[in-house]
């Protein structure tokens, strides 16, 4: 598998803790081979909760290999700041793209994806169907 | 007409009116929200100024584009970009122009608004940042002074709202009988508007 063409995931928390160990999660439950490219910008630049655009943005940056960033976010400034980002800047790497999906089970099913050598737009259907698993 | 240095006086005054109400902005932000709201616009607006002051942008456009940007990157809560998207679409619409007139500043405004309402999804009534920005901008046309009354008007409105959009709205009925922060640091920008309006720079100082 060529590391070059994996998509990159970006997980953005309130919190930096949890986007780091969903990062971990994620990872760590992508098995064996190679693992698509995973970085956490969460929390505020000073370490508080919140959302910071310049840690998105670098985070972003760290992961594209050319073939896109998928970007999973937890809630409110979280999604308003990747979608303002996406909106307004030419901060984030071209073809950078926010998934709709729940947090922790759409981050796993987008590192597996990309993984694997799933297109941006797979890695992306692969999360969002993340809604559909029912726990009861 | 309103000048570049028109907008950087109205972000200045914006900023120490956020200074003067970040302990009421917080308090408001307490019981339905998470307490951040006060010093989170503190943060942003204190490096608007510095920003403004730094790379002196010579267009009203370019004071609001820059201004929007910084809020964007210092907030850290939701009221970043929201209101950076409000200021970076008003600055846009207001093009290049040296000097734009209040009908064509009132128009950019609402371009603005309306980017707002796009990114958060909100109406009017949601108990946001919108109750106060419409019945602002839709007074603007009056005057200023108009602008301000109908904002804050809008602001204490949404007491008895129910809030549907934010964190807030996780409460349920429970936020209604709560100010909203976002409705309340909103007023206060059509607040400075009109004290920016109402008090123009002496005739003869360095406008720098």
């Amino acid at each position: 598998m060529d590391d070059e063409k994996l998509v990159g995931v970006v997980l953005v928390s309130h919190s930096a803790a949890v986007a780091e160990a969903v990062a971990a999660l994620a990872t760590g439950l992508t098995g064996s081979g190679a693992t698509a490219p995973v970085a956490p910008a969460g929390g505020t630049g000073d370490g508080g909760l919140g959302t910071s655009a310049e840690l998105i943005a670098a985070a972003a940056a760290r992961v594209d290999r050319g073939a896109g960033v998928a970007v999973l976010t937890d809630l409110g400034s979280a999604v308003l700041t990747v979608k303002t980002l996406l909106a307004e800047g030419d901060e984030l790497p071209p073809d950078t793209a926010l998934v709709d999906a729940p947090f922790v089970e759409g981050a796993v099913a987008a590192v597996v994806a990309a993984s694997a050598g799933a297109a941006l737009a797979e890695v992306r259907a692969a999360a969002t169907e993340a809604y559909d698993y029912r726990k009861v | 007409m309103l000048d570049a240095d028109f907008f950087r006086r109205w972000l200045t005054n914006a900023a120490d009116a956020v200074d003067r109400s970040a302990a009421l902005l917080t308090e408001l932000d307490s019981p339905i929200g998470d307490a951040d709201h006060g010093s989170n616009l503190q943060r942003g607006f204190t490096a608007v100024v510095v920003t403004l002051e730094k790379e002196a942008p010579e267009t009203p456009g370019a004071v609001l584009t820059l201004a929007g940007r910084q809020l964007i990157s210092t907030v850290g809560g939701a009221s970043g970009p929201l209101y950076g998207t409000l200021l970076r679409r008003t600055g846009k619409a207001l093009g290049d122009a040296a000097e734009v007139d209040e009908a064509t500043f009132t128009e950019a405004l609402r371009t603005g608004i309306d980017a707002v309402a796009a990114l958060g999804g909100a109406a009017p009534g949601d108990k946001t940042m919108l109750d106060a920005l419409m019945p602002g901008v839709d007074a603007l046309g009056t005057s200023f002074g108009a602008a301000r009354d109908a904002a804050r008007e809008g602001a204490l409105a949404t007491t008895p709202l129910l809030a549907r959009k934010g964190r807030a709205s996780y409460l349920g009925e429970r936020s209604i009988g709560h100010q909203d922060p976002g409705a309340t640091s909103a007023a206060l920008l059509f607040d400075a508007l009109a004290e920016t309006a109402e008090n123009p720079p002496a005739p003869g100082a360095d406008h720098g």
